[in-house]
């Protein structure tokens, strides 16, 4: 298992211009597969634009306790981008007059950020409908000073969205590193132990599914049912919706996928299940992505390839909704990750 | 190249030839999409759940030593969420089954021995 990010071990694809080098060339350079501008193309979905805004992710740094073998963000405790409190200030500012209903959190762990609660506190009195934390869970049980953290959750009523790649110790600590499961297994009793997940409770607590290696994810509803079941008969622990999400060929997991010699017949299952309904829906549609420096995004991926949003509003310290939701999403052959079968996003299928 | 080199790199099998199964159908095109038809309804969630079904699939596949049959079904049963244990498992039930039916005619064989001998 690996315990270093990309960058901290000066691999290639630690550059974003590497990683976008290589979707763009080889089996999509030589026809065999159409890029996925092409692909759009074919039913009149390009240029691609965006939809209503619903969704105001924000990053606030890419320090993780954990090392994912699969992590899109490239998050570790040695990478040390942290959000600083004048661009949490800023982000505020935005909160407050933002046509979205849902904020969204992310890292990183998010939680590491030492202005993380200043920040849940601010942004739960701007009044946000559905304000969600993208927790890892292990952080939870990672050292004293988070162990109140399930209380904090509470007391701000966030939705706590957490990743469980498998109801089972093998899959869960290959994919996430060693003693992850039984952390994750802990921190999830004492969630429901405060409430969460629980039946007739309305503090909601959604897990994330993805797979944990080179294929897809099944049928969402099927696999939360097997979640469902393991997790409650081994565990007690109970939880409200699964949401299954597909590994896009990026960083960490491009990295993967090349390594294991997976990578074109993982682009040839992406590109042969992609499905044009599920386009409608992509995230970047409804979604904004801040990133811990303010720069502005249409995803998350799009912000670990360092692809920033393609209109005059690039920061956040010029923010004009009006003027970014008049913009072309920038799309690249790993979009195909979000349009596989029944789609995926940060909050599951969507097809 | 060796004689041997020669034959291994023309393999009767090629992996990338799954992707272009559905290409049965150009050159028989309703009785390939009847088939294609009929496989599909058969593995829908029905009486037996489609995680089922992929497993009696993997069993089936090895038991029909089909390559690109253990290639589609192992990747299926992984989406699945299937565990690499039920997996295996799966496969002792078809390797259970073929072993038994090698040896219940073991009876035929005792029944021909005894017909024969004085």
């Amino acid at each position: 298992m690996t315990t270093k990010s990309l960058i901290a071990r000066n691999n290639d694809l630690a550059n974003t211009e590497k990683q976008l080098e290589i979707l763009s060339n080889g089996i999509f350079m030589n026809g065999e597969l159409p890029t996925f501008a092409n692909k759009i193309k074919e039913t009149n979905q390009f240029p691609l634009r965006p939809k209503k805004l619903e969704i105001l992710q924000i990053n606030l740094g890419y320090m993780c306790n954990q090392v994912c073998a699969h992590c899109h963000v490239d998050a570790g405790p040695d990478r040390k981008e942290i959000m600083t409190l004048t661009t949490m200030q800023q982000c505020i500012k935005v909160v407050k007059n933002t046509g979205a209903h849902t904020l969204d959190l992310t890292g990183g762990a998010p939680e590491m950020n030492p202005n993380f609660r200043w920040f849940v506190e601010e942004a739960s009195n701007a009044g946000i409908k559905d304000f969600i934390v993208r927790s890892n869970l292990t952080i939870i049980r990672a050292n004293k000073k988070y162990h109140d953290l399930p209380e904090f959750f509470k007391k701000h009523n966030i939705h706590v969205v957490s990743s469980m790649p498998h109801w089972t110790r093998g899959k869960t600590d290959k994919q996430r590193g060693n003693g992850v499961f039984d952390k994750s297994i802990k921190a999830l009793q004492m969630l429901n132990e405060v409430g969460y997940g629980t039946k007739g409770s309305s503090l909601k607590l959604d897990l994330v599914y993805n797979p944990s290696g080179a294929f897809l994810p099944g049928d969402q509803k099927a696999l939360e049912q097997d979640f469902k079941k393991s997790l409650n008969d081994e565990f007690k622990i109970t939880f409200n919706n699964l949401f299954s999400i597909t590994n896009l060929p990026i960083s960490r997991f491009l990295d993967y996928l090349i390594a294991s010699e997976n990578y074109e017949d993982y682009m040839v299952s992406l590109v042969d299940a992609y499905n044009h309904k599920a386009i409608e829906n992509v995230m970047c549609t409804n979604t904004i992505s801040i990133g811990w420096d303010g720069w502005l995004y249409d995803c998350d991926f799009n912000q670990m390839l360092n692809l920033k949003v393609d209109s005059k509003i690039k920061h956040i310290v010029d923010y004009n909704e009006e003027v970014l939701q008049n913009r072309d999403i920038i799309i690249n052959q790993h979009c195909y990750g979000c349009t596989a079968g029944a789609g995926s996003s940060c909050q599951g299928e969507v097809a | 190249m060796t004689l041997n080199e020669k034959i291994m790199a023309k393999p009767y099998y090629d992996a990338s030839d799954l992707r272009n199964f559905g290409k049965i159908t150009e050159w028989s095109e309703d009785l390939g999409n009847k088939f294609f038809d009929y496989y599909g309804k058969v593995f829908e969630e029905g009486a037996l759940t489609a995680r089922e079904k992929s497993l009696i699939a993997l069993a089936v596949s090895h038991t029909e030593q089909c390559p690109y049959c253990i290639d589609a079904y192992t990747k299926d049963g992984l989406q699945r969420g299937i565990t690499k244990e039920e997996m295996m498992e799966a496969i002792h039930v078809g390797a259970a089954i073929k072993s038994g039916a090698t040896l219940v005619h073991g009876v035929q064989m005792m029944n021909k021995v005894n017909k024969l001998e004085m």
